[in-house]
């Protein structure tokens, strides 16, 4: 076995193993924090494919942003994950022998080797060819509709944000410089005369 | 060849010009309606309505009649896009009119966002029309979808909408998976994305079938969650119940066209090989759904939810061409398979706008007068639209001399073309079981005794729009010939 095999295997291994952890774990912070290491490994695996750019891409805008948010978010809600997953543990036998099912049937479909992992056919890129530039040549080139498209969804997902979220218009906080000229040193302090307390 | 030395071709935006104009615009309604005082909105309906307009316009003016590819050949601009995308846009038109009344009587729905709203989803529906690749269908549909998650959670404070927008986006997520999971396997499989290019190679025939037809199984399956088909129907009922009627109404008939459209271009174009496979599954997933939709439909007191396990069936009704395109590897009558499904979901769409757009015309005060014991002695309220009602639901069961029955009609020719005669007396069977609930609503609007007396109020442009609708289903019933020569037509020419 190639060390280029091994380090897929061993990456993809912990990969799942921290997939499968996200959806087991009881503690929400240990899950979120197991989806954390499967992007990371996950940016490993990008790694072996020579796509530099997404694997850092991965680990900068998913690990050090979204993660931290989503970390932020869970602990300030404090939900009690528990209970949303009450009936987890008891549908698992039934799931697990349904997946287990399924995963045969796939595996009977595709048969042995037919994934095709040794004989890969994925381009191996130049040295002289950098992988920020290729991605940016094709994304504003062969792929600028389904570019476009996607910027299209991003912005009807904050329409429907703002639609959803905004009842009416909000108390407007801000000032109003004209008015803000015309102030008088008696309307910012007044003094107050009180009687001396004694301390006891 | 390297990145560098790759020729790129300026797409020719000219056949793409409609998308362009509808994004234009869209982006426009949404900044002009910042500028609308008017509680009512009247300026933010007229420019989206003048928009559909003039994307009409420009459909029409660049309609060529030949194939033409752009964009890196991820649009395909063809007579069958031009022809459903009128439709389109007719469709949404007369939805926009139906609902304005509703919408205005709930003020968290009557807000500019709702006009733009629909013009995103429009404009996903055409990018899926139109679409030449599985990741621009893709895009299409999520457009869509996500527009049409936020309009069903509008009217934010009823509960029953709030849980539909739910269910619909967790289900919707999950059915973007699967048919995420399928282009995903079709792509391992002919390393490509292209529809067209799907298809060559196919043809060359170095494919591994085993992994495309492990894909197709999950695109398939996304494609039934779309179209609402048994067994991927569950959120259909709970969704046109629980969302405002106007959505639903739009729901129940613009994505229909556009489901039709990446059907062809996903299973016609694409993966016409795999004819044999695909047809198998399309045929378990109709008669499953005919069976499923018209028995749950006779259980059903809500109007809206009856409507749902109907279109339920239809939808089942409607993959019965789909299936019967490939005979025994003969595609000889495939053209007139495909033409019959056309045909039956462009009269599906037209007969299921007017019924829901008669549920939008009772109510009033923003009640709803979903039930189906609001319409007892409709006939006393308002002869006309007890008539009109009436039209629809015969047209719906397929009772002869309306659309509806030409439409079955044609889809039944096709199969039994095909060989299937087992298939189309099963088809019957259930379609005779679906007339039960549709006659019992005639039932109820001729001869029980109205529960209330009042008269039905509407606009007057909802009056007649709803008036014309009717005597389309009445007309297209007697002339279905000019209608059913348009869809073979574009087929001819687009495929």
């Amino acid at each position: 076995m190639e060390f280029k095999t091994f380090v897929f295997y061993f990456l993809s291994a912990i990969l799942v193993f921290a997939a499968l952890r996200v959806i087991t774990s009881r503690n929400p912070v240990h899950a979120a924090l197991f989806l954390v290491l499967a992007f990371f490994t996950a940016s490993g695996v990008w790694l072996l494919l020579q796509a530099e750019f997404l694997a850092m891409a991965l680990v900068l805008v998913y690990v050090g942003a979204v993660m931290v948010l989503f970390l932020f978010v869970v602990m300030m809600l404090d939900i009690n994950l528990d209970r949303l997953r009450e009936g987890f543990w008891g549908y698992l036998p039934m799931g697990a022998i349904i997946a287990l099912l399924m995963v045969g049937e796939m595996g009977l479909v595709l048969g042995g080797n037919y994934l095709g992992l040794f004989e890969s056919s994925v381009r191996q890129a130049g040295a002289d060819e950098s992988n920020v530039q290729a991605i940016g040549r094709l994304m504003f080139t062969e792929y600028v509709y389904p570019f476009e498209l996607a910027s299209v969804i991003l912005l009807v997902g904050i329409v429907a944000a703002v639609a959803l979220t905004q009842r009416e218009k909000r108390k407007n906080k801000s000032v109003n410089p004209s008015q803000q000229v015309f102030v008088k040193a008696r309307d910012r302090v007044r003094v107050l005369q009180m009687p001396a307390e004694k301390r006891d | 060849m390297t990145l560098a030395e790759m020729q790129f071709q300026t797409p020719e935006l000219r056949l793409a010009s409609a998308e362009i104009f509808m994004l234009v615009m869209a982006c426009l309604i949404l900044m002009l309606d910042l500028f609308v005082k008017d509680r009512k909105r009247t300026v933010t309906f007229v420019a989206t309505q003048l928009t559909l307009v003039g994307a009409a316009v420009v459909t029409f003016a660049t309609t060529s009649g030949d194939i033409g590819y752009t964009f890196s050949n991820m649009y395909v601009g063809d007579l069958l896009g031009d022809v459903l995308k009128l439709l389109l846009y007719l469709t949404v038109i007369v939805v926009l009119f139906y609902s304005r009344g509703y919408i205005l009587e709930r003020p968290q729905m009557a807000r500019g966002e709702y006009y733009a709203l629909t013009l995103f989803a429009t404009l996903g529906m055409m990018v899926m029309i139109s679409a030449n690749h599985f990741l621009t269908v893709y895009l299409g549909l999520e457009l869509l979808s996500l527009s049409l998650y936020a309009m069903v959670a509008m009217n934010r404070d009823s509960v029953p909408a709030t849980e539909a927008a739910m269910k619909y986006f967790v289900l919707g997520a999950l059915a973007s998976g699967l048919l995420l999971y399928g282009m995903s396997m079709i792509y391992g499989a002919t390393g490509t994305l292209e529809i067209t290019a799907v298809a060559e190679r196919l043809y060359m025939g170095q494919v591994d079938r085993g992994i495309l037809v492990f894909g197709l199984v999950f695109l398939v399956s996304g494609i039934a969650f779309k179209l609402g088909v048994v067994p991927f129907h569950m959120w259909i009922p709970d969704v046109y119940h629980g969302a405002p009627t106007a959505v639903t109404l739009f729901i129940a008939t613009a994505p229909k066209l556009a489901a039709f459209a990446i059907v062809v271009r996903m299973l016609v174009n694409g993966l016409i090989v795999m004819a044999p496979d695909w047809q198998m599954m399309l045929i378990l997933l109709s008669v499953l759904s005919m069976a499923i939709g018209n028995i749950a439909a006779i259980a059903q007191t809500n109007l809206k939810r009856m409507l749902a396990y109907s279109a339920i069936s239809h939808m089942g009704f409607m993959l019965l061409g789909m299936v019967t395109g490939v005979a025994n590897g003969d595609a000889r009558f495939a053209l007139n398979a495909y033409s019959s499904s056309m045909f039956y979901v462009v009269t599906y769409v037209l007969t299921s706008a007017g019924t829901f757009g008669m549920i939008l015309l009772l109510a009033r005060g923003g009640l709803e007068s979903d039930e189906l014991e609001d319409l007892k002695g409709l006939n006393k309220r308002s002869p006309w639209f007890a008539a009109m009602m009436m039209m629809m639901m015969f047209s719906m069961a397929g009772i002869p001399f309306f659309v509806g029955f030409f439409a079955k009609f044609s889809v039944l020719q096709a199969v039994v073309a095909a060989g299937y005669l087992w298939l189309a007396l099963v088809a019957v069977f259930f379609s005779l079981i679906g007339c039960f609930y549709y006659l019992r609503v005639v039932k109820i609007m001729y001869f029980d005794q109205p529960t209330n007396s009042l008269p039905i109020i509407a606009p007057l442009d909802m009056k007649i729009l709803m008036s014309a609708n009717g005597l389309a289903v009445a007309l297209l019933g007697i002339f279905p010939q000019a209608l059913m020569s348009i869809c073979a037509f574009a087929l001819l020419r687009s495929l």
